[in-house]
């Protein structure tokens, strides 16, 4: 958490007791000690300005600045995924930055052929919502055979199958030594480091440089373990608390993100990983958790298998989760051609909330049918919304088809305006002399079927 | 050398308000058992803050008019023949878990003619029979029918402690009359905002109704068309009630069956993309993925369709509620 001024101030030359020599001695550019620790505390200055802060004071305060959520960089041939950094408890407070990463476990018992297949159908995994391309980011290689040489050719199937960033699964350093040595050029994720082999484990995340799990199942064997980790010189850290079912990783996981944030509890501030399919032998039950990861407040989330039907909502529900609440998701008011329209294409109009548009533009794409989308700047919001706050009446409707120049693109003078809306008929044709307004379906599914019948 | 960390807790000042909705032969009504919802003192599920003394709840839709064409085939083939029998619709509802039930009126009758209060009463003498489970019924969203069927509603249950609603900003004053003179309970029913959500209870409550007989409905979005302004704007209300804010201590319902059900993830088998995976898997996991987290952003009562999903979502709550 970022100190005020008066912290600062009481770090500086003017603020120690007893004060430095060289107190309010202006050099910095500033009149006093306390009116350059105000400009600190609003950025507005940089320490270095000042030549005799204390490196113990020095230390405190750039320990201070560093977020309170450690950030954690994994990343392999290009492909990265970065978590962390997080500011807020809650969404609405801020926003959630860092989409939780979702992963897909591997384990090294699979065959080399299945272990390939997998990884390549994980990489190549990708679902459009709304102009957003959905995308998994990457596997945890798990060390369920407990053997080295088997774990080394497991992540090299992975390997020589896709450029994901890995997770490498096991307790036993001698087989996470193994499966390093199959990861040279990438940083994978080490996982993980418990009370009892947390040396050897910090040797090897030092030498491959590469981000370490820790792993206890309370908040105090968790804080000590990356105590002594930051001491050994591991400082990229990730928290397994072992938590595994809904209440104890509800609870465990809210009061790691309200220590990191509210108490600014470095020892706990990194990262969280979670297992979902440690929590439930259910596979339905499974994706419900892996969802209340998303949602409160894991870094990454490790899915037990890889099935589109899962997959697919757990990405829109994070996507949707991650959105910025101050900025709705949305498109370019104008004009979009779908399908290659010519003169004689429908006019359709509806708003440039991301949700609306994609409804109604992929519904006509897939159709194949051709026509002139026109999309009203309706400040992000749906159809309805939009109406109901004055930002999709008439007049805003009518300065769309006028603005975009449709009229010289077609051969005729007819729009369809979305049926939630069928009320602004009258008031539309008034302020579109010479065009008539026909009302579509209420629902973009069946714009296809109205467009061919009605239009 | 162990570290002690202190866990860090919230001290809250308020608390969700208990609502108890069915009233038994006791309590002059018929219902085998009366249900409780709210008293939360703390956010969702944090047993080491707070008190979490009743689960939330499940609900499950039945309906006197079959919805076969409405609803797709996911799940019309989870329910079978009881879509166009209400009584046995009723009672396949409570064999697949709810906790309580809700009587989803429509505009028309399976003959397709305008629903009316005597049939809306009849429907409701079926499902009063068929379950004793307490029940909730949701008008059909036109005010003017609504307010007919509902008012012959809240007559036909006088004394059962039914949930009548939606009351909404532009409509609420006949429902809430009803209710009151029947010993009912009401939803208000707001678009998700905070401030407007607070404004109903007081719109309602200024008409005498008790603030233990109101259930606030904050409206959700489904998952990927708008569940996040729901999920917030819940998340929002839950901190506000438990900082003590006395017109947002309401317990929550939302209705993630309907909204899940409605989007294009959930209804179209064909012509989609392969990476939505299988249709029915993919279905379920809507609905219930949007139920499990507007239960985790504080819903008392979240109103479902498909029975698997009804299923998970109870088990669900009963890994949390272990907290
Ligand atoms: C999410 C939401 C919000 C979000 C905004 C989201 C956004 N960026 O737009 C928030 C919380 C901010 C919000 C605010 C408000 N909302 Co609001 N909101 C909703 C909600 C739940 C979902 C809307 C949505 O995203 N739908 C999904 C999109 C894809 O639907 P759509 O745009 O209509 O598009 C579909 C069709 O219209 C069609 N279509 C689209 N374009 C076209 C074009 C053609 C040619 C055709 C044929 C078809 C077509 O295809 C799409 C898919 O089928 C609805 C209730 C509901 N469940 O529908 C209420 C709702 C729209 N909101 C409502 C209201 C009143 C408001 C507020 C005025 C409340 C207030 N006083 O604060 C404010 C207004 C905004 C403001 N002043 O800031 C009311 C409107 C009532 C009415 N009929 O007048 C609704 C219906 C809720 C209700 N029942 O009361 N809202
Ligand atoms: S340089 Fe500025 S901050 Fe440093 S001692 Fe002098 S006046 Fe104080």
């Amino acid at each position: 958490m970022a100190l005020s001024g008066l912290d600062i101030y009481k770090l500086l030359p003017g603020g120690v007791k007893p004060p430095h020599p060289k107190a309010n001695c202006k050099e910095c550019g500033f009149p006093t000690c306390l009116a350059f620790a105000m400009k600190l505390a609003a950025k507005q200055a940089e320490l270095s300005a000042c030549k005799y802060v204390s490196d113990e004071a020095k230390a405190k305060l750039s320990a201070a600045a560093a977020p309170p959520i450690r950030l954690i960089t994994l990343s392999a041939d290009g492909r990265k995924v970065e978590v962390g950094n997080e500011t807020v408890l809650f969404r609405h407070e801020k926003t959630f930055y860092h989409p939780t990463a979702v992963l897909v476990r591997v384990p090294d018992t699979l065959p080399a052929a299945e272990i390939a297949a997998l990884a390549k159908a994980v990489a190549d995994y990708k679902v459009d919502y709304v102009g957003m391309a959905l995308r998994l980011d990457g596997l945890a290689i798990e060390a369920v055979s407990g053997n080295a040489g088997q774990f080394a050719e497991a992540v090299a199937a992975a390997r020589g199958a896709c450029t994901l960033p890995l997770v490498l699964v096991s307790e036993i350093p001698e087989v996470i030594s193994a499966g390093l040595a199959k990861t040279a050029g990438i940083t994978p994720l080490i996982c993980a480091a418990t009370e009892a082999n947390w040396e050897a484990m910090a040797k090897l995340a030092k030498a491959a440089k590469a981000p370490l799990v820790v792993r206890a199942d309370s908040l105090g064997g968790l804080a000590e373990l990356t105590q002594k980790l930051t001491a050994a010189g591991v400082e990229d850290l990730v928290l397994d608390p072992a938590a595994r079912g809904f209440a104890g990783s509800l609870q465990m996981l809210t009061q790691l993100r309200r220590l990191a944030l509210k108490k600014n509890f470095r020892p706990l501030g990194y990262p969280i990983i979670a297992f979902p399919y440690l929590g439930t032998a259910d596979p339905g039950l499974e994706t419900l958790l892996a969802g209340q990861q998303i949602a409160k407040y894991a870094g990454f989330v490790v899915l037990g298998r890889f099935n589109p039907a899962d997959v697919y909502p757990l990405l829109v529900l994070r996507a949707n989760l991650f959105t910025d609440p101050q900025k709705p998701i949305q498109v370019e008011p104008g004009i979009y051609p779908i399908n290659k329209p010519g003169p004689d294409a429908p006019v359709l109009v509806t708003t440039n909330f991301s949700i609306t548009y994609f409804a109604v533009a992929n519904e006509m794409e897939s159709s194949g049918l051709p026509a002139w989308l026109l999309v009203a700047d309706a400040e992000g919001m749906s159809v309805l919304t939009a109406w109901a706050a004055g930002k999709f009446d008439a007049e805003k409707i009518a300065k769309t088809v006028k603005g975009t120049g449709v009229a010289e693109k077609v051969s005729h003078r007819k729009v369809v305006i979305p049926g939630h809306v069928a009320v602004l008929m009258g008031e539309l044709e008034e302020e579109l002399p010479g065009w008539q307004i026909k009302v579509g379906p209420r629902e973009a599914v069946d714009l296809p079927r109205y467009l061919k019948t009605a239009w | 050398m162990p570290v002690n960390v202190e866990i860090p807790v919230e001290k809250w000042s308020g608390s969700v308000r208990l609502v108890k909705l069915g009233a038994t032969a006791a309590e002059g009504g018929t219902r085998s058992r009366s249900v409780t919802i709210g008293g939360e003192t703390s956010l969702p599920f944090l047993g080491f803050e707070g008190k979490v003394p009743n689960p939330p709840c499940v609900a499950v839709e039945v309906r006197a008019t079959n919805p076969a064409e409405d609803w797709p085939p996911p799940l019309t083939k989870a329910w079978g023949a009881v879509l166009g029998d209400l009584a046995a619709w009723t009672k396949a509802a409570e064999a697949a878990g709810a906790d309580l039930i809700v009587l989803q009126l429509t505009q028309t009758d399976n003959a397709g003619e305008r629903m009316n209060g005597p049939k809306a009463r009849a429907a409701l003498r079926t499902v009063l029979q068929a379950t004793g489970l307490p029940i909730i019924v949701l008008g059909a969203g036109q005010a003017e029918l609504d307010n007919e069927m509902l008012v012959a509603v809240a007559e036909e249950g006088a004394g059962e402690r039914l949930v009548l609603g939606p009351c909404e900003e532009k409509n609420y004053r006949t429902i809430v009359a009803a209710a009151l003179a029947n010993g009912h309970l009401v939803t208000a029913k707001t678009p998700m905002d905070v401030n407007l959500s607070k404004q109903l209870t007081v719109l309602v409550h200024d008409m005498g109704m008790p603030l233990d007989r109101i259930i606030t409905d904050p409206t959700t979005g489904g998952l990927g068309y708008g569940i996040e302004y729901g999920y917030s704007v819940m998340e929002r209300l839950r901190l506000a009630a438990l900082q003590g804010d006395n017109m947002t201590q309401q317990p929550m319902l939302v209705t993630p069956g309907e909204e899940a059900w409605r989007t294009k993830e959930a209804r179209a088998g064909e012509g989609v993309p392969a990476a939505w995976g299988d249709w029915e898997e993919r279905a379920i996991n809507w609905e219930a993925m949007t139920a499990a987290a507007l239960i985790e952003s504080g819903a008392e009562i979240v109103v479902m369709r498909h029975p698997v999903a009804v299923a998970r979502v109870k088990q669900m709550i009963a890994e949390l509620m272990k907290a």
